[in-house]
């Protein structure tokens, strides 16, 4: 059979680039120092991690012999709290999941329920939906920009970052109301139309944030120091990568093109738009911040097209008053900011979900984390860390 | 969207190359309006059914969205690997359980009491792929080339509530491996670190056991239904 002949040559292949991964880690080690070993405690209170993330690495000299991320510190139990809240509820809980980019996280739940229910939102909500999903990555990817320079002791970005973000911040909260917590989705729709004036105000901020976008080209990414620190290290081969369950732009930048704006197959508006998935070669950590600018200057260019062609209409489909989702299972994903992020709905025909799982990126985006760290110095842990950008509500959920 | 439910092994299809199984899926909008027919998902059935001979026990496909294939204890590896090797699921995408037992507090968002498991086991339901028991395994991968992801289900048997690690195949799996053994109170054999990954070390119970109660909801009742508060002046009476 044609099938199983073809795939065969890529087992191989597999089992071979598997074997050097795991050789890889143990061979940056460099036995020949061996000083006395001395145990690292990084966190959960420190500057250089965000949020509570503790990092307890053991050290030979100045490289890290084991690296282990300690979680838990925020674990707020979503998944359990889900089972006795009715769905719209839900999207209150959620949006603190990635707080930085808080409308993104309601999106994949309210498109599973919506898959439960066959209920399809009307169009100019399935646009506004996609514009505002877009406008959450750009707050939040922009403040990644900033945010990992700081981490090399660059104090300037991070300060523009924010500046900026706030423009965007700004925008969510004329339609939303709410600038962390927009809780703006309904099964069905969308809670309100856009005001008025903001389809202009959003342009002019765009036009901004690319701005925002080559002045980081030039003062980060061209920037000797930072390329110094940054380039070939931590450098994650794709294979390793998808088997760890990365996603997002840190797989992206390992060179695998696969977005699932583009290649999911979720309901929204990102096919009516021109743009282009941005791939990097060299999966180190300049290259994860090289895509994420990249990505950053291709979201403002998605919100403007779809701000162009906005089609008029209702933004609520007719659903019942009372929400109750019939039985049955899906699971949905979108292209969030960190990556993908899914939720698997298990219904029983109830107000509540029977079971809710959450796949949240980060999660999976630092399960890497023992594996890369092996062996790096001791200041590259802080950069790897910056770059694989995580957000500690999306690790601990 | 109409639903395609099979409980017998679909005909094999032979010479689909995953050249086709790409273009089959490319034009889903074109299906859409035609009765459900998903080759590419009855091909990776089909394909594992015959891979995993008694290993494979159901699938089910909800039409040009998503595949869920149950498999045994036993063939839970293996199933994993000839997603990753046969049918390209090269993306570990997460690995969860699902514990089918009707919540005894309902949906007592206020329960203040103890209440006592009110429902029997025997009233379990599993959802797609059907089951036989309460606890059941839960795996997701996703193909980056033909953008299709699988979910296959794993039974387990409340008196050996364990089953083998998949960091082998997944180096990702480590961690939500470690998850569902603090959540579920799944064992998973062979699996070199298994400890608390959220919760404390000397926690006891799992919490996403339906029967653990929502400590929550002891402590302090849900405000959501009891939020009328009682204007000044007015006793309640």
């Amino acid at each position: 059979m044609n099938q199983a002949q073809a795939p065969a040559l890529d087992v191989d292949k597999r089992r071979q680039s598997a074997y050097v991964a795991t050789q890889a880690a143990d061979a940056r080690l460099n036995l020949e120092i061996e000083t006395d070993g001395m145990t690292l405690n990084i966190g959960p209170q420190h500057p250089a991690t965000h949020g509570t993330l503790r990092l307890v690495a053991r050290l030979d000299g100045e490289q890290v012999v084991e690296a282990e991320p300690i979680m838990g510190y925020m674990h707020r139990g979503y998944e359990k709290l889900t089972e006795v809240r009715t769905y719209p509820q839900v999207t209150t809980l959620i949006n603190r999941i990635d707080w930085l980019g808080s409308f993104a996280n309601e999106v994949p739940f309210i498109l599973a329920a919506e898959k439960l229910m066959e209920v399809e939102a009307p169009p100019r909500a399935v646009w506004i939906r996609t514009v505002l999903f877009e406008l959450s990555r750009i707050a939040n990817i922009s403040l990644f920009l900033g945010d990992m320079a700081v981490q090399l002791g660059a104090l300037t970005p991070v300060f523009m970052a924010f500046r900026d973000r706030e423009f965007v911040l700004n925008q969510i909260e004329a339609v939303t109301g709410g600038r962390f917590h927009p809780n703006f989705n309904r099964i069905g729709g969308l809670k309100d139309d856009l005001p008025k004036g903001w389809i202009e105000n959003t342009k002019a901020v765009m036009g901004r944030m690319r701005d925002f976008c080559d002045e980081f080209d030039e003062l980060v990414l061209g920037n000797e120091i930072f390329q110094a620190r940054c380039r070939g290290i931590g450098i994650i081969p794709a294979d390793v990568g998808l088997a760890y369950g990365l996603s997002g732009a840190n797989i992206r930048a390992s060179g695998v093109d696969w977005d699932l704006r583009r290649d999911g197959s979720e309901a929204l508006a990102y096919d009516q738009a021109d743009w282009k998935v941005w791939t990097h070669p060299d999966g180190d950590s300049f290259a994860r911040y090289w895509v994420r600018l990249q990505e950053t200057r291709e979201a403002t260019k998605i919100v403007d097209q779809l701000l162009d062609g906005l089609p008029a209409g209702s933004i609520m489909a007719k659903v019942p008053r009372i929400i109750k989702v019939p039985a049955g299972e899906a699971y949905s994903a979108t292209e969030n900011p960190l990556g993908e992020m899914g939720y698997y709905i298990v219904s029983k025909g109830d107000l509540v979900p029977f079971r809710v799982k959450i796949r949240s990126a980060s999660f999976s985006n630092m399960s890497i984390s023992p594996w890369l760290l092996k062996g790096v110095f001791v200041p590259d842990i802080v950069t790897i860390l910056a770059s694989l950008y995580f957000i500690l509500g999306d690790i601990d959920r | 969207m109409s639903q395609l439910s099979s409980t017998e092994t679909a005909p094999l299809v032979s010479g689909e190359t995953p050249q086709a199984g790409i273009s089959a899926d490319d034009a889903e909008g074109e299906e859409a309006q035609q009765p459900q027919t998903d080759e590419l998902r009855e091909g990776w059935a089909a394909q594992m059914a015959e891979a995993l001979g008694d290993g494979y026990c159901e699938h089910h496909i909800v039409c040009s969205s998503d595949l869920w294939v149950r498999v045994t204890r036993q063939a839970w590896v293996d199933a994993a690997i000839f997603a990753r090797d046969r049918l390209g699921c090269d993306f570990f995408d997460w690995l969860s359980a699902i514990d089918w037992l009707p919540s005894p507090y309902g949906r007592d968002m206020d329960a203040q009491t103890d209440n006592p498991p009110q429902r029997p086991v025997e009233s379990v339901e599993q959802g797609y792929g059907g089951g036989h028991t309460r606890f059941q395994m839960l795996l997701r991968l996703h193909s980056t080339a033909t953008h299709t992801g699988i979910n296959i289900k794993a039974d387990l048997p409340d008196s050996d509530m364990s089953i083998d690690t998949l960091i082998g195949v997944f180096a990702g799996a480590n961690w939500h491996e470690r998850e569902a053994w603090e959540m579920f109170g799944i064992v998973f054999n062979n699996h070199p670190d298994l400890r608390h990954i959220y919760l404390p070390g000397e926690f006891e119970g799992n919490p996403m056991r339906k029967d653990f109660p929502l400590l929550a909801r002891r402590v302090k009742p849900w405000p959501g239904i009891v939020d009328v508060e009682l204007m000044p002046g007015e006793d309640g009476s």
